[in-house]
C-alpha cells in the first residue's frame, strides 16, 4: 500500500508540475516578451481558464502527502518553513496579478500586476527546482552538529542559506550551489514548457521568435543537466544503483533524454502541440527518474546517525491507506472527467476568449 | 516556549479569520446566484440574468481571495503544527485530502467555465456549471467541518503507544454526531452573511433610485433568503450545536454561558463581564430559569458551573469564549429582528419606501461577518486547551524545530500582505458596485 500511495503522490506532483509549470512558464515569457497589450491579453487568455484548477493539483498532492505520509508532511513542511511560506506569498501575488489586473483600466495599475505576475512566476519556477534539489540532496535529520542531535530523529530545520553554499556542509541551507543548479534547470525547462504551451494554444506575435529561444534555452538545459548528473555523484553516493539493479527502469531516463533532444527539432514539428508533449514528457520522466534513484527514500538524511525518511517508515497505517485508495480512485475518475470537459470546451486557440474582462 | 505557542496560535488565528471572511460569502452567494440563474431560466426575464452577472463579478473576486488565503491554511498544518500533523495525519489527513479531490477540483474546473463560458455553453449548461461550483463549495465546507468535528469530538480512532492517532473506522468520521449540526449551522450562517450582503447592496441602490431594477431584485431575494437563514441558523441548527456542547464539552458550555457556580433553575445571562479574579460576572442582567429550559427543556434542572471542574480543564480564555459566544448570539437575535421587519415590509410591498429600514440593511452588512467569526471563535476557544478534545493539548502540537522568531517573521508578513489584499478587495468590490449604480442611472 505504501508503494501505491507513493506512486499516486509522485503522479499527482508530476501532473502538478506539468500543468502549473506551463502557466508559470507563460508568466515568465509574459515578463520578457509581451510588449503590447494585444500579446499580453493573448498570454493571459492562454492560462486564464486553467491556472486555478492547475494549482489544485498542488493542494491535492499536499493532502495526499498529509494523510498517506504524515511524518514526511510534518517533518518537511516545518523543516522547510521559510521557503514554503515564501512560496505561499508568491502564489498569492501571482494569483492577484492575474485576477486584479483587468479590474481597473489604467496603465500603472496594469504595470504593477503584470510585474507581480511575471516576477512571482519566475521565482516560483526557481523555488520548485530548489525544493527538488533539497529533497535530492537530503537534510540534516535531527539537526546533528558534531555528532550531537538537536531535535528528534525525524525533524530538521533549514535556514535559507549558509555561509559556504556547500551541499556537503554540516549545517545545510536551502540554497547551495547544487540546489541552485537544479533551480536553474527548473527555471529553463519551465520557460520552455510555457513557450510550447503558447505555440500550441495561441497565435501571439512572437511565436516564431520563441522557437529560436527554445533552442538556446534547451542547450542550457542539456549543459546544466550534464553538470547536474555529474555533481549528483558528489552529493550522493551511487545515485544509479536502483537503475542498475532493475535495468528495465533505464527506460524512464531514456524517455527523458529523447524528449529533451527532440525539443531541438521545435522548428520542424508539423503539429503545434508536439513541442508541448515533449516538454511534458521530459518533465514527467525526469521527475520519475529522480524518484526512482532515491527510492525508497523520500527525505534522505545528510548525517550518518539518523535514518532517512522512507515510504515505509513514514506511512500511515494500512487501514487508512486501503480505505483512502477506494475514495481516491473514485475521486480521480471524477477529476479526469472534469479535466476532459474543461480542455474540450477550451480547445483550440484561446486568443479571443477575453479572460478577466468584465 | 510560551511565546512560540503564542505566535503559532496568533498566525493560525489571524490567517484563518481573514480566510473565512471569503468562503462564507462564496458558499452562500453561490446558492443565491444559482437561484438567480434558475429564475432566469424559468421566467426568461433578462433582469434575473443581469442580477446573476452582477453577483458573479463579485463572486469571482471573492472566490480568488478565498483560494489564495486558503492555501496557507493547508500548509500551516505542516509548517506550524508539525507534531499535530504527525500524530493525527492518518485521521484528519483523510478528510483534508478528500476536500482536495472532491471539492477543489470540482469548484476550480467549473469556475472558469461558469465565469467565462456563458456564450460557449448556452444557458442551461451555464446554469449547470454554476450549480457545480455551488456544490463544490458546499462540499468543501462539509470536509472542513468533518475535520473540525473530529478535533471537537474525536471518533473512529485508536491511540498507539507512541501517541499516534490511527483511524480504525472511516465511516465514523462522517457519522460523527458533532458533524451534521455544526455543518448545517455553519452553512446557514454563511447564507446569513450572503443574504445580508445581497439585501444590503440592493438597499444601497434602491435608496438612491427607488426604481433601480437590479436593486429591487437584490433587496427581495436578500430578504427572502435572509428571513429563512437567520431563523434556521438559530433554531434548530444553533440549538442542536449547543446541545452537543452540553453533552460533549460541558465545561466549555459553562464558560460560554458564564456560569461560574452550579445553579438550580439556571438563568440566562444577557449582559455581564466575566471577572476571573473573583470568578463571577459583573454588571449582570439575566433571566431566571431560561438557561435550564433551553438546555434541558425544564426550568428547574441544574446546570453545572465551572466550579465543579478542575481549573486545569477550563478553557484557556474564559472571557474570550464568553464574549465570542454572546456576540454571536446577540447579533443573531438582532439579525432575526431586522430580517423579520424587512420581510414584513417586503410582503406589504412597502420596503422600497422604508428609508430607515434600507439604511439599517446597508449598515448591517459587516455584522454577519462578525457573528460568523465570533461563532468560530466560540468553537475554537471552547476547545482550548486541547487540539483534539481531551486527548492532545495545543502545546504538544507545534513544530519542534521552528523558532518563534521565524514564526513572528511570517506572521508579520501575513499581516502586511493580508491588509493589502483586504484593501484592494474592498476598493475593487466598491468599484463594481458603484459602476452598476451609474449604469442604471444612465439607462433610466
Amino acid at each position: 500500500m505504501e508503494l501505491f500511495w507513493y506512486i499516486v503522490l509522485l503522479s499527482m506532483l508530476a501532473i502538478y508540475v506539468v500543468l502549473d509549470g506551463y502557466d508559470f512558464g507563460v508568466g515568465i515569457i509574459h515578463l520578457f516578451f509581451a510588449k503590447n497589450e494585444k500579446d499580453k491579453k493573448i498570454l493571459k487568455n492562454a492560462i486564464g481558464p486553467f491556472w486555478d484548477a492547475n494549482e489544485v493539483w498542488l493542494i491535492a498532492s499536499g493532502g495526499v502527502l498529509f494523510f498517506a505520509f504524515p511524518l514526511v508532511y510534518a517533518s518537511s513542511f516545518s523543516g522547510f518553513y521559510l521557503p514554503l511560506i515564501m512560496i505561499l506569498w508568491l502564489l498569492i501575488f501571482r494569483a492577484i496579478g492575474l485576477e486584479f489586473r483587468g479590474q481597473v483600466k489604467n496603465v500603472l495599475w496594469y504595470k504593477i500586476w503584470d510585474t507581480a505576475f511575471g516576477v512571482s512566476s519566475l521565482l516560483l519556477a526557481l523555488f520548485f527546482g530548489l525544493a527538488l534539489g533539497n529533497v535530492v540532496r537530503g537534510v540534516n535529520l535531527g539537526g546533528v552538529i558534531d555528532g550531537v542531535a538537536k531535535y528528534d530523529e525525524s525533524y530538521f530545520f533549514l535556514p535559507l542559506w549558509n555561509s559556504t553554499l556547500n551541499p556537503h556542509a554540516e549545517s545545510l541551507g536551502i540554497i547551495d550551489w547544487f540546489t541552485l543548479l537544479l533551480g536553474l534547470i527548473s527555471l529553463l525547462i519551465i520557460t520552455i514548457h510555457g513557450a510550447n504551451w503558447l505555440i500550441f494554444k495561441t497565435n501571439c506575435s512572437f511565436k516564431e521568435n520563441l522557437k529560436n529561444y527554445i533552442l538556446y534555452w534547451n542547450s542550457g538545459v542539456v549543459f546544466l543537466t550534464i553538470i547536474g548528473i555529474i555533481t549528483w555523484h558528489y552529493v550522493r553516493e551511487n545515485p544509479f544503483d536502483n537503475f542498475n539493479k532493475n535495468p528495465i527502469l533505464w527506460i524512464i531516463p531514456l524517455i527523458s533524454l529523447i524528449s529533451m533532444l527532440m525539443l531541438f527539432r521545435v522548428k520542424s514539428f508539423k503539429k503545434e502541440s508536439t513541442g508541448f508533449i515533449y516538454s511534458s514528457l521530459f518533465i514527467i520522466a525526469s521527475f520519475f527518474s529522480t524518484a526512482i534513484a532515491m527510492f525508497p527514500e523520500i527525505l534522505p538524511s545528510s548525517n550518518t546517525i539518523h535514518e532517512p525518511l522512507t515510504i515505509y517508515n513514514s506511512a500511515a497505517p494500512e487501514y487508512g491507506l486501503i480505505i483512502g485508495s477506494y475514495w481516491w480512485i473514485f475521486g480521480v475518475i471524477l477529476v479526469m472527467i472534469y479535466v476532459f470537459v474543461q480542455y474540450r470546451i477550451f480547445k483550440g486557440k484561446l486568443d479571443g476568449i477575453n479572460y478577466g474582462e468584465h | 516556549m510560551e511565546d512560540m505557542i503564542f505566535y503559532d496560535r496568533m498566525q493560525f488565528a489571524f490567517t484563518i479569520t481573514f480566510h473565512y471572511l471569503f468562503p462564507q460569502l462564496t458558499m452562500g452567494l453561490s446558492l443565491i446566484i444559482v437561484f438567480f440563474k434558475g429564475k432566469f431560466l424559468l421566467t426568461k426575464k433578462e433582469n434575473y440574468n443581469k442580477a446573476a452577472h452582477f453577483w458573479m463579478k463579485i463572486f469571482a473576486l471573492n472566490f480568488v481571495m478565498g483560494v489564495i488565503t486558503g492555501i496557507p491554511m493547508e500548509f500551516q498544518f505542516g509548517t506550524n503544527w508539525a507534531r499535530f500533523s504527525e500524530l493525527t495525519g492518518s485521521v484528519i489527513g483523510q478528510t483534508l485530502a478528500m476536500e482536495g479531490m472532491f471539492s477543489f477540483f470540482l469548484e476550480s474546473s467549473f469556475l472558469g467555465l461558469f465565469l467565462f463560458g456563458e456564450k460557449l455553453l448556452g444557458q442551461k449548461l451555464h446554469f449547470l456549471t454554476g450549480f457545480l461550483v455551488f456544490l463544490g463549495s458546499w462540499l468543501s465546507g462539509w470536509f472542513i467541518i468533518a475535520t473540525n468535528a473530529w478535533m471537537q469530538h474525536p471518533v473512529g480512532y485508536e491511540i498507539l503507544e507512541n501517541g499516534k492517532f490511527v483511524l480504525n473506522n472511516f465511516s465514523a468520521l462522517f457519522t460523527n454526531p458533532w458533524l451534521l449540526p455544526a455543518y448545517l449551522h455553519n452553512q446557514m450562517a454563511s447564507l446569513v452573511t450572503s443574504s445580508f450582503v445581497v439585501a444590503g447592496i440592493g438597499a444601497f441602490y434602491v435608496l438612491q433610485n427607488k426604481n433601480h431594477s437590479l436593486g429591487r431584485i437584490f433587496l427581495r431575494m436578500g430578504v427572502q433568503f435572509g428571513i429563512v437563514a437567520t431563523i434556521i441558523v438559530a433554531v434548530p441548527t444553533g440549538d442542536m450545536v449547543a446541545k452537543n456542547v452540553v453533552k460533549y464539552q460541558p465545561i466549555t458550555f459553562a464558560a460560554m454561558e458564564g456560569v461560574f457556580e452550579t445553579e438550580q433553575s439556571a438563568s440566562i445571562v444577557l449582559i455581564g463581564q466575566p471577572n476571573m479574579q473573583e470568578q463571577k460576572l459583573d454588571n449582570v442582567i439575566k433571566v431566571p430559569g431560561i438557561l435550564s429550559f433551553l438546555t434541558y427543556k425544564n426550568f428547574e434542572t441544574e446546570v453545572k458551573g465551572l466550579n465543579e471542574y478542575d481549573k486545569k480543564l477550563w478553557p484557556t480564555n474564559v472571557p474570550g469564549l464568553y464574549y465570542a459566544y454572546h456576540i454571536m448570539v446577540g447579533l443573531g437575535t438582532i439579525f432575526i429582528l431586522i430580517m423579520f421587519l424587512s420581510f414584513l415590509n417586503l410582503w406589504k410591498k412597502k420596503l422600497p419606501n422604508r428609508k430607515w429600514l434600507l439604511w439599517i440593511l446597508i449598515l448591517s452588512m459587516p455584522f454577519p461577518y462578525i457573528a460568523n467569526t465570533a461563532g468560530w471563535y466560540t468553537a475554537e476557544l471552547g476547545r482550548q486547551p486541547w487540539l483534539v478534545y481531551n486527548l492532545l493539548e495545543t502545546q504538544h502540537g507545534t513544530s519542534p524545530t521552528v523558532s518563534s522568531g521565524n514564526t513572528l517573521f511570517t506572521l508579520l508578513g501575513f499581516i502586511g500582505l493580508y491588509l493589502l489584499l483586504g484593501m484592494l478587495f474592498l476598493v475593487l468590490v466598491g468599484k463594481i458596485v458603484y459602476k452598476e449604480l451609474k449604469q442604471e442611472k444612465i439607462t433610466n
